[in-house]
């Protein structure tokens, strides 16, 4: 569960957020930065379905699934598209926190990002 | 659980001898292409048939499609060569795969080509889950009750009911109606004489198929208190990609396949999902159904058929 406090300011910080993320999906291109904290979705599960990460790293969903899968926050901090077969989606996370997230198609998939 | 029961196997039996042979494999009954010469032999004066079509997952493209715009193109064509032409066609739900763009011009385009009176649409997840129904409303709401996707209404009197149980996925990811939704159809079919046919159209399921794949909906029950003293009620739905059927009384429940890819049968895999297989084995696993009203008999005659 994501810190009522931590939500409010990832909100206020929503627009440095968005630019963030853009940023690394810009310096990631289509590939995802290999190196970095990468997240798998496989026969509708999350993997690892918790991820710990540093303050200010982005981290990358990849969809192997031929389902359509999302990345959505449960405090609606964030979500992703509908990620196709082998479509990625990065997010930068720059606040600490508790960051739960499900796919808004299989609402029965649930993972969590912690950032410290 | 027991998906099919005895019963419910006979009644399905029973059509054998009408042109359908329905085999039972694993527990599960499908049945064999129906040519269209056999079902207009079974079209009686004053009766009138109508198609189902679902899932047609427009924008997917996987092992088992390629290109699920095609299958959809073949199985209009299907629809086309009935004789005779089926009244209506039913769409029961995830036009698109995942509301890819452009998808739902597409599928407009392509049945803009079927040779019926009426094509009805109600969505699936897949239609609304990005936007919570904006765009698939836009297209589809105007008619509906409040613009909220749902309706009803006769056709050579039988009743007709599209329910949209997609709008408020929650929790576990199952189906739901909604209050509003359900006191909706309890004043819909209130008016309505016992011995009225009532044909009930929705995306998910309305019966516990299985629960764990999210392949159920939640409030089902209390809507079908409403139906259960009606004398003949077809319940038609899409969402899991095989046809799978079952009889309570005097309500027949039927999933029908879609036109894009299968699904496996319940449980029989980690996740659900499209089943990654030659196209050409997927062809057996997609199709259309035509349903057949014949006055004077309780059951509809419902007839599934494969591209393959």
């Amino acid at each position: 569960m994501t810190h009522p406090k931590i939500a409010t300011r990832w909100r206020r910080h929503a627009a440095l957020g968005v630019a963030l993320a853009a940023a690394a999906l810009l310096s990631a291109g289509h590939a995802p930065a290999s190196s970095g904290p990468a997240v798998g979705i496989k026969d509708h599960k999350y993997a690892p379905t918790t991820l710990t990460v540093p303050v200010g790293a982005t981290v990358t969903w990849t969809n192997h699934d031929e389902d359509p899968h999302t990345v959505t926050s449960a405090t609606s901090a964030f979500t992703s598209r509908g990620l196709g077969n082998e479509e990625t989606f990065a997010q930068t996370f720059t606040r600490p926190g508790t960051y739960a997230y499900f796919c808004a198609l299989h609402p029965q998939m649930k993972a969590t990002v912690v950032v410290k | 659980m027991d998906r099919i029961d005895r019963r419910g196997f006979l009644e399905c039996m029973a059509w054998a001898g009408t042109g359908v042979v329905w085999t039972a494999a694993g527990g599960l009954l499908a049945s064999r292409p129906l040519t269209s010469a056999a079902a207009a032999a079974e079209a009686p004066a004053g009766g009138f048939s109508f198609v189902q079509i679902s899932d047609t997952h427009v924008g997917f493209k996987g092992e088992a499609n390629k290109d699920a715009a095609a299958t959809l193109q073949q199985v209009v064509a299907r629809i086309n060569a009935l004789d005779p032409a089926p009244a209506l066609v039913l769409h029961t739900g995830d036009q698109t795969h995942g509301q890819k763009e452009g998808a739902f011009d597409t599928v407009a385009e392509i049945l803009k080509g079927v040779k019926a009176e009426r094509v009805f649409y109600l969505p699936g997840e897949h239609d609304v889950f990005l936007d919570g129904g904006k765009e698939y409303l836009a297209r589809y709401g105007k008619g509906t009750v409040g613009g909220r996707g749902w309706q009803s209404f006769d056709y050579r009197g039988t009743h007709f009911v599209g329910l949209v149980n997609v709008l408020k996925y929650k929790g576990e990811g199952v189906g739901a109606l909604g209050e509003g939704q359900i006191e909706w159809l309890e004043k819909d079919l209130a008016p309505l004489g016992a011995s009225t046919p009532v044909v009930v159209f929705a995306h998910v399921p309305l019966w516990a198929v299985y629960p764990k794949w999210g392949w159920t909906t939640e409030d089902a029950e209390r809507a079908l208190s409403y139906l259960r003293r009606f004398g003949s009620v077809t319940v038609l739905n899409g969402h899991i990609h095989q046809v799978l059927q079952k009889v309570e009384g005097t309500v027949r429940f039927h999933t029908a396949m879609s036109t894009a890819f299968p699904q496996p049968a319940p449980g029989s895999a980690p996740a659900p999902g499209p089943m990654k297989i030659p196209e050409s084995d997927a062809r057996r696993m997609l199709g259309l159904r035509e349903v057949t009203y014949v006055p004077g008999r309780q059951a509809l005659a419902v007839v599934d058929s494969t591209l393959a």
